[in-house]
């Protein structure tokens, strides 16, 4: 009932297209961002904000990446930290060379520099399959952490290679380092996260998304009609790793504001990612959002569950909440293999129905 | 020259080391297509288990407890106990309900499996370092480093033993036992083991209670090093470039891997900053401590060149793809 | 059904949280605790937190706090991680009066830290960690990393060799090999290092081992060959146990072998037993229980059955447990300056940064304190927040961890240039005009 089309008459090529032709989708998707946009700033403060609300946002817009990569094109990669990680670095370089340069220039130059790498990574994925690929990612996890320890250059020859931000502009607006106010360092990434999951929704129905998924689907059928795997592939690789860049940016620069590249891009971020994809849906921009939203919100949910409502030590909470984690990881694989995006299916399902189920 | 043939001896004994655990993986993978990541914690579960049983350390409470100590005849096969228990559950919790799965969901459970360990270690036997003590030898081999100056260290022949060992026990188990041609019969198809009547669930507790005694000899030689401690469940990140270029089936696979990986990181570690000197050294001023610390990484790349020529790997089964 | 269970209560708490936070009843001195007592560090991180909650814990106790104030100890697991550590430091730093100092504890966390202390106005004491230049106060006036840094360390340490040899003049044509974890931290004492070796005629290497350090049979191969004349070591972790043991294999005398103060706790040398007799490291304070304060602690925690932890009383007076009650001790002396110049009990952030400012703990103040020859006096400035700088060096004799060192003074005139061009470097990146220290 509540969720019917029905009725919902599509007289153009125009209303044929849209991203969302369901008018509830529709009323839906203005609600909650005019509810990020408008509601959320009112309420927020330094803890929401730097615990809560930029790390889900910045997490989701990797984990949108990384879905773009193994979700709709099926190229498995653990080596998302290490692509984080150079686009963190690359955005610090960008902001110590130029700077003028506003942060919205920033983040795409770190995006752009972040897609070349994973392009090269990409190269062996047209011989590498499946785990000996995942695997194979690792390397470029590993190589890339290492790189940007050894090689003094990338931190501008400090002492210890620690990076850390300064006070810089986008549009005017202050947006990095603790001085920046909490809205707008929140507004700024939130509007980013937007502007790359519409880009990211269109992408995937467009033609290049149905490409992906040919060859997610079976490669060498793909292949026979006509659809050159290797230069999809690569595409992907590079759309890809232009997310997770610009996302390494943001934890750099907008999050945390230091990094360091095996502290803060190891190799755990690279199955934190991988997680929230699987946990979230592969092949499924809500799936990222909501993934993300799980595996970041969840440990804090529970700790803070746990520390202040049960009273349990610290440290007992801690361990209880990595057992928990694991468990529920665990839990959700067997109860819905296809992630939280299918519950949201099933619930609309429901919905459609509702509340008249015969 | 000699002291390139220890760095070679040293990489072909730490190569050993990581087949270790490379093996615990393979037999998983081979019985149930299952890439167990959470093989570097269950060694990391199976050596606290049995510190903690030689220790009396009363399980959640962190103590220890001298009068509870057990001896090590009564421990080991404790631990044993314990981890066939464990495979028990694991079969009964996790595997029944995700027969069928994709790969990537089942490596993602296991995964999580390794949170569950890594939480459950800590809260049943706490977080501190802790020395195990079986009577393994530390240090070199005096003889040879008094006599020819060879350097080799003893606990790595330790651990090439207790590596042939397992692989001949194991070799005859898959070969001569009942049990062994059900193993390998389910490896080669599920469906036609089960409809000849073998049962998928008993060959799975199997497997997963080897892969556990597996992981309790790697804990203990890893262990013996470094003292039993959290960061011993990393040493399963060692074993999956051992494992690309080796074959995610096979046991020798595994062996041979980890012998090449072991001797390729060691000179290059050693040797590569001087190599890249004198290559480049002409043209740029490169600082040869710029190529230490690239154990994390070099055997993934060398694993990576492999198998840009074998993307199954040395020994794994070749891919077969049909539309 | 389960699963949205699950979901709801994750929803509530998160959402009750802020709320739990803002119910502040009367005055407590808040003291955060940024523990880690798990992941790869825990082993060191659970002495550490010991020491400092329950140094608190007894003033409290015995004296029923600070000039009659309360103190509330917080603790937040950060497990050694950069992200939960700003999580923990965004939920603690508001609770109750507001938290007085921080005391991060991981040299990622610090650096996050450092540009969030001035606007939040709470100080951090990295107790001999954490960013180098951060000693010159007139740039960070809300960081303190008295007794000394990683660069006065290295100095000293190298001080030290130079006795051993007979003389500075007698390093020219010594090895010193440094073997470092690879990372931010490990990486710090090498460009002093380097100055040093062009000063002295050393010749100096450096070696990284990367994380975790599980592994590192090449470097000591390298060393094995090199036969370096001394060796320092800057490791953490698992890094510290496999290299004491790797050392003992290749038969390095352990008196030539010199870890940074991290690397120098009973965990480092347990594993490798016998066999790590001799070896040395840096320290700032004395190792043991035998202090007055720690016969208080006892008797007021753990006899009397109120030790936040009871589980670790055999492990009072570990070497890193004395260095987070002397963290503790420090902190506890700057309350009561802080008290005293603001003439308040009700102290904020603020307020206690000018307390660190103003902190003097001379031998006959640590003697009132129950804590004689505990650690050296310190005396901060305005322009010094390193304080004394003295490294003394301490030696494992196979049970216990002995003081087997002067108090070394490290090598100013080397040190300071590097000091003041990197606080240069950061303040005129975040557009920062020094302080005068008048």
């Amino acid at each position: 009932m509540l969720y019917r089309e029905s009725g919902q008459f599509k007289t153009s090529y125009d209303a044929d297209q849209a991203v969302f032709p369901i008018l509830q989708d529709r009323l839906c998707i203005i609600a909650i961002l005019a509810f990020a946009f408008l509601a959320v700033p009112f309420f927020i403060n330094d803890y929401w904000a730097n615990a809560v609300l930029i790390p889900f946002l910045v997490y989701s817009l990797a984990a949108l990446g990384l879905n773009i990569l193994t979700g709709y094109c099926g190229q498995l990669s653990l080596g998302t930290g290490g692509f984080l990680a150079v686009g963190g670095y690359s955005s610090f370089k960008l902001m110590t060379s130029f700077p003028e340069l506003d942060m919205i220039l920033v983040l795409g130059g770190a995006g752009v520099t972040t897609a070349l790498v994973g392009l090269l990574f990409g190269l062996p994925s047209l011989r590498i399959k499946g785990f000996y690929l995942a695997v194979a990612t690792l390397a470029a996890q590993f190589f890339l952490i290492w790189l940007f320890y050894k090689v003094p250059w990338f931190y501008n020859y400090n002492a210890t290679g620690q990076i850390n931000v300064f006070p810089r502009e986008a549009l005017g607006f202050l947006v990095t380092t603790q001085k920046a106010d909490p809205v707008v360092r929140y507004l700024f990434t939130l509007s980013i996260v937007v502007v790359f999951a519409l880009a990211a929704k269109n992408m995937v129905r467009g033609r290049f998304g149905r490409m992906w998924m040919a060859i997610r689907d079976m490669d060498i059928a793909a292949e026979l009609i006509g659809i050159r795997p290797f230069l999809m592939k690569l595409t992907a690789f590079t759309v890809s790793s232009f997310y997770i860049g610009v996302a390494g940016a943001l934890i750099f620069s907008v999050w945390l504001g230091a990094a360091e590249s095996g502290e803060t891009y190891g190799i755990n971020e690279s199955f934190l990612v991988l997680f929230m994809i699987i946990v979230g849906g592969l092949g499924s921009i809500l799936g990222s959002f909501l993934g993300a939203g799980f595996i970041v919100l969840m440990p804090i949910g529970l700790k803070n569950l746990l520390v202040d409502w049960f009273g349990m030590s610290a440290v007992f909470a801690k361990h209880l909440e990595i057992t928990t984690f694991g468990v529920l990881i665990i839990f959700f694989l067997i109860v819905e293999p296809h992630g939280l995006a299918r519950l949201w299916q099933i619930i609309k399902e429901k919905l459609r129905l509702w509340p008249f189920p015969h | 020259m000699l002291f390139f043939m220890e760095t070679v001896i040293s990489g072909l004994l730490a190569g050993i080391m990581y087949s270790l655990v490379a093996l615990g993986f393979v037999l998983i993978f081979k019985a149930s297509g299952v890439f167990n990541f959470s093989q570097g914690v269950m060694a990391l579960f199976a050596a606290l288990t049995l510190v903690g049983l030689l220790s009396g350390t009363v399980p959640f409470t962190h103590v220890d407890n001298p009068s509870f100590a057990i001896p090590a005849w009564a421990a080991i096969p404790l631990t044993i106990i314990v981890m066939i228990i464990v495979a028990i559950l694991i079969e009964r919790f996790i595997l029944r309900h995700l027969v069928n799965q994709e790969h990537i969901i089942l490596f993602m459970a296991m995964v999580g499996l390794s949170y569950v360990f890594e939480g459950a270690g800590d809260i049943i036997w706490g977080s501190d370092v802790k020395v195990i003590d079986l009577g393994l030898p530390h240090g070199a081999w005096d003889w040879l480093l008094d006599t020819h100056g060879l350097y080799i260290e003893k606990i790595e022949l330790v651990a090439a033993a207790a590596a042939v060992v397992l692989v001949v026990v194991l070799a005859a188990f898959f070969q001569k036992t009942r049990i062994g041609r059900a193993l390998r019969a389910v490896a080669d198809d599920h469906q036609a083991a089960l409809s000849v009547g073998i049962s998928l669930r008993y060959i799975w507790i199997i497997v997963w209670s080897v892969a556990g005694i597996v992981a309790l000899v790697t804990g203990v030689v890893w262990g013996a090093k470094s003292g039993i401690q959290f960061s011993l469940s990393l040493i399963a990140l060692k074993a999956l470039p051992v494992l690309i270029l080796g074959g995610f089936e096979s046991i020798p696979g595994a062996i041979v891997g980890g012998l090449i990986i072991g001797v390729g990181e060691k000179l290059a570690e050693v040797f590569g900053g001087e190599v890249i000197v004198a290559i480049f050294g002409r043209w740029f001023e490169i600082d040869p401590g710029i190529f230490t610390a690239t154990e994390n990484w070099f055997a993934y790349v060398l694993a990576l060149i492999f198998l840009l020529f074998r993307p199954q790997g040395l020994f794994g089964e070749k891919i077969i793809e049909r539309v | 059904m389960k699963l949205r269970n699950w979901l709801v209560a994750a929803a509530a708490a998160v959402v009750a949280m802020p709320l739990a936070a803002v119910s502040a009843s009367a005055y407590e001195l808040t003291i955060p605790s940024m523990d880690y007592r798990t992941g790869p560090y825990a082993p060191n991180g659970i002495p550490f937190a010991n020491g400092w909650t329950d140094y608190w814990t007894m003033l409290n106790e015995r004296d029923g706090g600070i000039n009659g104030v309360k103190i509330k100890v917080v603790p937040c697991e950060t497990a050694y991680n950069t992200k939960q550590g700003v999580e923990c430091y965004e939920k603690t730093k508001k609770e109750g009066s507001g938290a007085l100092v921080y005391q991060p504890l991981s040299t990622g966390i610090t650096y996050q830290l450092i540009p969030k202390a001035s606007v939040d106005n709470i100080p951090i004491h990295s107790m001999g960690y954490g960013r180098t230049s951060a000693a010159n106060g007139k740039i960070f006036k809300w960081v303190f990393n008295f007794p000394a840094t990683y660069w006065s360390q290295a100095s000293a340490l190298v001080k030290y060799i130079g006795d051993k040899e007979g003389g500075m003049g007698k390093l020219k044509g010594k090895k010193i090999t440094l073997v470092y974890h690879n990372s931010a931290y490990g990486k710090e004492p090498i460009r002093t290092l380097e100055e040093l070796s062009k000063k002295h005629g050393f010749k100096f290497t450096a070696l990284a081992v990367d994380h975790p350090g599980q592994e590192q049979k090449a470097t000591w191969l390298k060393i094995r060959r090199d036969k370096p004349d001394w060796i320092l070591m800057w490791g953490w972790g698992v890094m510290n146990q496999v290299a004491i043991k790797e050392a003992a294999s290749i038969r390095f005398p352990m008196d030539h072998f010199i870890g940074v103060w991290w690397s120098g706790s009973e965990n480092d040398v347990k594993p490798a037993g016998a066999a790590a007799k001799g070896y040395l490291s840096g320290a700032f304070h004395q190792p043991g229980k035998n202090f007055q304060v720690h016969r208080d602690i006892l008797k007021h925690l753990y006899d009397a059955g109120k030790a936040p932890h009871p589980d670790f009383k055999d492990r009072v007076g570990e070497v890193l447990y004395n260095r987070g009650l002397v963290a503790a001790l420090w902190g506890s002396e700057a309350v009561r300056a802080a008290m005293k110049i603001h003439n308040t009990k009700e102290i904020t952030g603020a307020m206690m940064r000018d307390g660190y400012e103003a902190l003097d703990v001379d031998a006959a103040r640590l003697k009132e304190l129950g804590a004689e020859g505990l650690t050296i006096p310190v005396k901060i400035t305005c322009a010094n927040h390193e304080g004394p700088r003295k490294v003394a060096v301490q030696q494992w004799d196979g049970k216990a961890w002995k003081i087997v060192s002067d108090f070394y003074d490290p090598d100013m005139d080397v040190i300071q240039p590097l000091i003041d061009e990197d606080s240069a470097k950061f303040a005129k990146e975040n557009n920062i005009t020094p302080r005068d220290c008048k």
